[in-house]
């Protein structure tokens, strides 16, 4: 069988998106190194593109890359210093050998899936926040050392040091490749849910930068919660961080205006809302609730769910959504989610209970936070004090760098000052 | 695995009282026996008071032998730990477990493997 090299090479790549994050996270976890283990895949990709061509592609070609790069670690563990350390690994990769009917599979079934290791070890908490988030999009999306420090608009060769560098401390560290103990799993799992949320609002409400929406890093964040629900089937405050993204990125086309300005939620199309996403979040919540162990994400969630089964702006349960802010905040205590429950408060019971419930929040933690001088200002020009509206509009400027917040801000602004902002704005 | 659990004081502008090292001693003590019933100890010593410390550099072959420690922080290196664990998850609990953790810090470095 003869195969011309462009194919081969297709088939490569096709290969490499479709199973990165397994085979990284299998070689990784025999490994005990993250690195060791991209060395040896990056040696297996070579050899299929020189091989394939010749000797034609096999039956299972993940499972041929596994166990090709698998050889390829072993001989280099062999050819390096054999310390202890080593040696243990050494036994370690011996000991799983690929079964022969591996070869005879069509997909990655008959390979175990190690991902859930893997990504315990990116988010280990004794990793630095940047490093986990940067690590997790490598070596489980699949994301270029470019992609990723164009996302977070650091230069290239700083992202390549970073990655660098935590691949290091998680091998010198012997930060482990497990699952936690049942004990230690709820922590663990928050600060795994913590990293994809952090990826998802990074995508979603870019920190800076012109565009608002990021999207491959919302659906990178959805892939990774998908494939943690997956593998984590029981786990309900999984399956409110996934229902949350779904609810979020359901409105992504609604929440940005032709003009590349932004739009709130109570001014959104409902009918360009993504009902596909919704009715799969509104499953995965339902399913989250029969668990009876409700947390920060399925809190969130529901609150989502509660806008998202509205069928107009002015049918939105705000009673319900304070209600669950103040649970939120019982669990979560912060100024920001405070700052929510004030906001639900001005809806459900008027601009003039909003305005006094956001006076009695703690000014100093909040006064550097634009959103809060949006929702004074929008309570304000609801209640008809336009001028103290516009210019709680414009100390919001001050605080927001992203440029389509910062056009709406000065919509707002120009908008107090020629008419009166009525209650419609609701 | 091989770590080093470095125990650092808070801030304070007394020695302890021969009385008070006596009444914290059993607590150590605990952490100590807990460590050796995981067959995890490999090592441990208390440090003396930092007024006690010497700090040695050598530049262009010239000796400088100064008073006080390395490093003027309000933090202070009061012991250290040896243990052996099979990762650093292992090494995090057993942290968890020093008393030196609960008004300190216990910072926790990997003893590097030379391999022989």
């Amino acid at each position: 069988m003869s195969t011309s090299a462009t194919d081969a090479a297709q088939r490569v790549a096709r290969c490499f998106r479709e199973d990165a994050g397994r085979t990284v996270a299998t070689l990784s976890r025999a490994l005990g190194d993250i690195a060791s283990a991209e060395d040896a895949l990056q040696e297996a990709y070579l050899a299929a593109l020189e091989r394939w061509p010749r000797s034609g592609f096999p039956a299972n070609p993940s499972a041929w890359i596994l166990t090709t790069a698998r050889n390829r670690a072993i001989d280099r563990l062999r050819r390096e210093r054999v310390g202890r350390e080593k040696l243990r690994r050494l036994a370690a990769l011996e000991i799983p050998p690929a079964p022969r009917d591996v070869f005879e599979g069509d997909a990655m079934t008959a390979i175990p899936d190690d991902r859930l290791s893997l990504i315990f070890a990116c988010c280990h908490p004794a990793l630095g926040i940047e490093a986990r988030i940067a690590l997790t999009l490598r070596t489980l999306a699949g994301l270029t050392v470019e992609e990723i420090a164009d996302a977070f608009l650091v230069p290239h060769a700083t992202m390549a040091q970073r990655l660098v560098r935590v691949k290091r401390k998680i091998r010198e560290s012997v930060i482990p490749f497990d699952v936690p103990p049942a004990e230690r799993l709820v922590e663990r799992l928050d600060d795994v849910c913590t990293v994809l949320y952090l990826i998802f609002n990074e995508g979603y409400s870019a920190s800076a930068g012109d565009r608002l929406i990021r999207r491959e890093l919302c659906d990178d964040a959805i892939r990774l919660g998908r494939v943690l629900a997956t593998l984590m089937p029981q786990e309900p405050e999984v399956m409110g961080l996934l229902a949350l993204m779904l609810y979020h990125d359901s409105r992504r086309d609604a929440r940005v205006a032709s003009d590349g300005s932004m739009v709130t939620l109570v001014d959104q199309d409902r009918s360009t809302w993504d009902r596909a996403k919704i009715v799969e979040a509104n499953a995965l919540l339902e399913a989250a609730y029969r668990h009876r162990a409700p947390g920060p994400y399925q809190l969130q969630a529901a609150i989502s769910y509660a806008h998202a089964s509205a069928p107009t702006a002015s049918a939105v349960d705000w009673h319900s959504i304070a209600a669950l802010y103040a649970h939120l905040e019982r669990m979560t205590p912060s100024p920001v989610v405070a700052l929510n429950r004030a906001v639900a408060i001005g809806y459900a019971d008027g601009p003039a209970a909003g305005l006094a419930a956001l006076d009695a929040l703690p000014q100093d933690a909040l006064a550097d936070y634009h959103l809060y001088h949006v929702a004074r200002a929008d309570a304000l020009a609801r209640l008809g004090r336009t001028a103290e509206a516009r210019a709680a509009y414009q100390a919001a400027l001050t605080g927001t760098l992203n440029a389509a917040e910062r056009a709406y801000l000065r919509s707002k602004v120009a908008g107090t000052r020629e008419t009166t902002v009525t209650e419609e704005t609701q | 695995m091989k770590y080093m659990l470095l125990i650092y004081g808070p801030p304070r502008d007394r020695e302890p009282t021969p009385e008070e090292w006596a009444a914290s001693m059993p607590e150590w003590e605990a952490f100590g026996q807990g460590l050796r019933d995981h067959n995890a100890f490999v090592d441990a010593a208390p440090l003396a008071p930092t007024a006690s410390a010497t700090t040695v550099r050598v530049r262009n072959g010239q000796r400088a032998v100064t008073d006080g420690p390395f490093a003027e922080t309000k933090e202070w290196l009061g012991g250290y730990y040896i243990i052996d664990v099979p990762s650093l998850d292992n090494a995090i609990e057993a942290a968890a477990m020093c008393p030196g953790a609960k008004d300190g810090s216990v910072e926790i470095r990997p003893l590097v493997d030379l391999g022989d």
